[in-house]
């Protein structure tokens, strides 16, 4: 008689047997991770501009989409794009609404993070480029985004772990993703729930960890080149820590 | 080549600058002296519009400077060099030096390399030409300033306490390229403390105290036989 612990052998036998569904669902996790990710770094970058401009409105326009993004849960607006925009004929589908949902709400993020990055910049670089003539466009290109980049780097990374971590909301929507698949197979046979979820934690893990410990190595090799000092690196990583 | 004229900077209530008018000539070596919130620093920085004057006129080449047009005419006018270098961290030394001739001044490389090695010549830093500036010395990062401040070719160079934040044996690395400097027919703006390199340089000697221009002259007399009562009190302590 089969054994009837969670983690009995035979669950994972069955687990392995069905691979290519979860290799499945973990190659929709990473395209969903790509893409919101190409698209939360698009606004953070754009919003994080926008956030410093000399110009009253466009200051505003980023305060609001950040606050906004920053403030509701992602699962709302997730569940805005599948279940309310349809009655709006808008039909997306749900490797769409990842890529749109979670890029919007990371956008926001990842835009506090340039925000902060270029404002830790020391006034004298901004000084010197602007005495040899520098506009505020190349100075931004030339002199400080370089250096603003390399700051944000260890930062950047981490959102990029915890937006990994969020394309999980898709199980919420039949997204198709890891996660959906992991419940959705147990949920469907034998009930295997523990190695199922398992193995699928297990695979965001190997994705997941090496990121992070990449992030600190980095960060720990531009604190000891001298690039960037301790405190500011702090600062600008607390800047996303409410999350 | 430099004219002021009624210029004010107010920051908030305070007042830096208040109605300074001033003529510089083509090829003048001007030092400014002052004690500290005397205006010295604002009064420069509001002659390349980093600092945007609250009132009066500042005419560069006998052109007026607005706002629209500020970018224009220091890029083809004047270059700056910060108390505190301000070099660019994440380049080389060479690159610092040829980013504005290259990017501004349409030079290509090979061009900008040529001006860039001339001037690392004479500021004696050819050999640091690939270093990043947090591996020199404030003293030299100073003079990497100088040179970079120098390739764009200017005729006029403003100093904004070029020595101040030197630890005290470097000094006088950066004011033997100062003085080399001002045999040039270059028009030097200098605020400094000091005073030795203020004789043996400059036409002319200002004296700022409280955002105004109290006094100003050929440094010989000044120094000897200055007019104002709080010039006399500023110099006693700072010349022993």
């Amino acid at each position: 008689m089969k054994s009837m612990s969670p983690i009995a052998w035979w669950r994972f036998e069955l687990l392995f047997s069905d691979w290519r569904l979860f290799g499945k669902a973990f190659l929709v996790t990473l395209a969903v991770s790509g893409l919101s990710l190409a698209l939360a770094l698009i606004l953070g970058m754009i919003f994080g501009l926008l956030s410093r401009s000399k110009y009253r409105v466009f200051r505003i326009i980023a305060r609001v989409y950040v606050e906004l993004f920053q403030n509701i849960p992602l699962v709302i607006i997730a569940f805005f794009m599948f279940n309310a925009l349809p009655y709006a004929n808008i039909m997306l589908s749900t490797m769409t609404i990842g890529a749109l949902g979670i890029g919007l709400y990371h956008g926001a993020y990842i835009s506090e993070v340039v925000r902060a990055g270029i404002e830790s910049i020391p006034q004298g670089q901004f000084e010197a480029a602007n005495s040899q003539g520098f506009s505020y466009f190349s100075t931004m290109i030339h002199i400080i985004l370089p250096q603003t980049i390399t700051i944000i780097l260890p930062p950047l990374t981490n959102q990029a772990v915890n937006l990994i971590k969020n394309t999980s909301v898709l199980a919420m929507i039949s997204g198709g993703d890891l996660m959906y698949r992991a419940n959705s197979w147990a949920a469907s046979g034998s009930s295997s729930y523990a190695p199922a979820l398992i193995v699928t934690g297990a695979l965001y893990f190997i994705v997941c960890y090496p990121l992070a410990t990449a992030a600190r190595a980095y960060e720990k090799h531009i604190i000891n080149a001298g690039l960037v000092t301790a405190a500011t690196e702090d600062a600008i990583v607390a800047v996303t820590d409410s999350e | 080549m430099i004219k002021l004229e009624h210029v004010t900077k107010k920051f908030g209530k305070l007042t830096a600058l208040s109605d300074v008018s001033l003529h510089v000539g083509e090829g003048e070596k001007v030092v400014i002296i002052g004690p500290s919130g005397s205006g010295k620093s604002t009064l420069i920085r509001c002659i390349n519009r980093i600092e945007e004057p609250t009132e009066g006129e500042v005419f560069i080449g006998g052109e007026l400077v607005t706002k629209k047009n500020a970018l224009n005419i220091v890029r083809r006018n004047c270059a700056m060099v910060f108390q505190s270098f301000n070099l660019y961290p994440h380049m080389s030394v060479l690159q610092n030096i040829t980013l504005a001739p290259m990017k501004l001044q349409h030079k290509t490389k090979r061009e900008a390399e040529e001006i860039a090695y001339k001037y690392l010549d004479r500021v004696g830093l050819r050999d640091k030409a690939s270093a990043r500036p947090s591996q020199l010395s404030g003293g030299q990062q100073q003079r990497i300033a100088i040179a970079r401040a120098l390739a764009t070719q200017q005729k006029i160079i403003l100093f904004d306490e070029p020595t101040s934040a030197l630890d005290p044996e470097m000094v006088q690395e950066v004011l033997d390229v100062m003085v080399s400097l001002s045999q040039e027919s270059i028009t030097m703006i200098v605020v400094t403390h000091e005073m030795g390199f203020a004789r043996q340089v400059a036409d002319r000697v200002i004296f700022m105290d409280d955002g105004a221009i109290v006094e100003e002259g050929e440094p010989d007399a000044f120094f000897e036989n200055p007019k104002n009562e709080r010039a006399r009190l500023f110099l006693s302590k700072i010349i022993r």
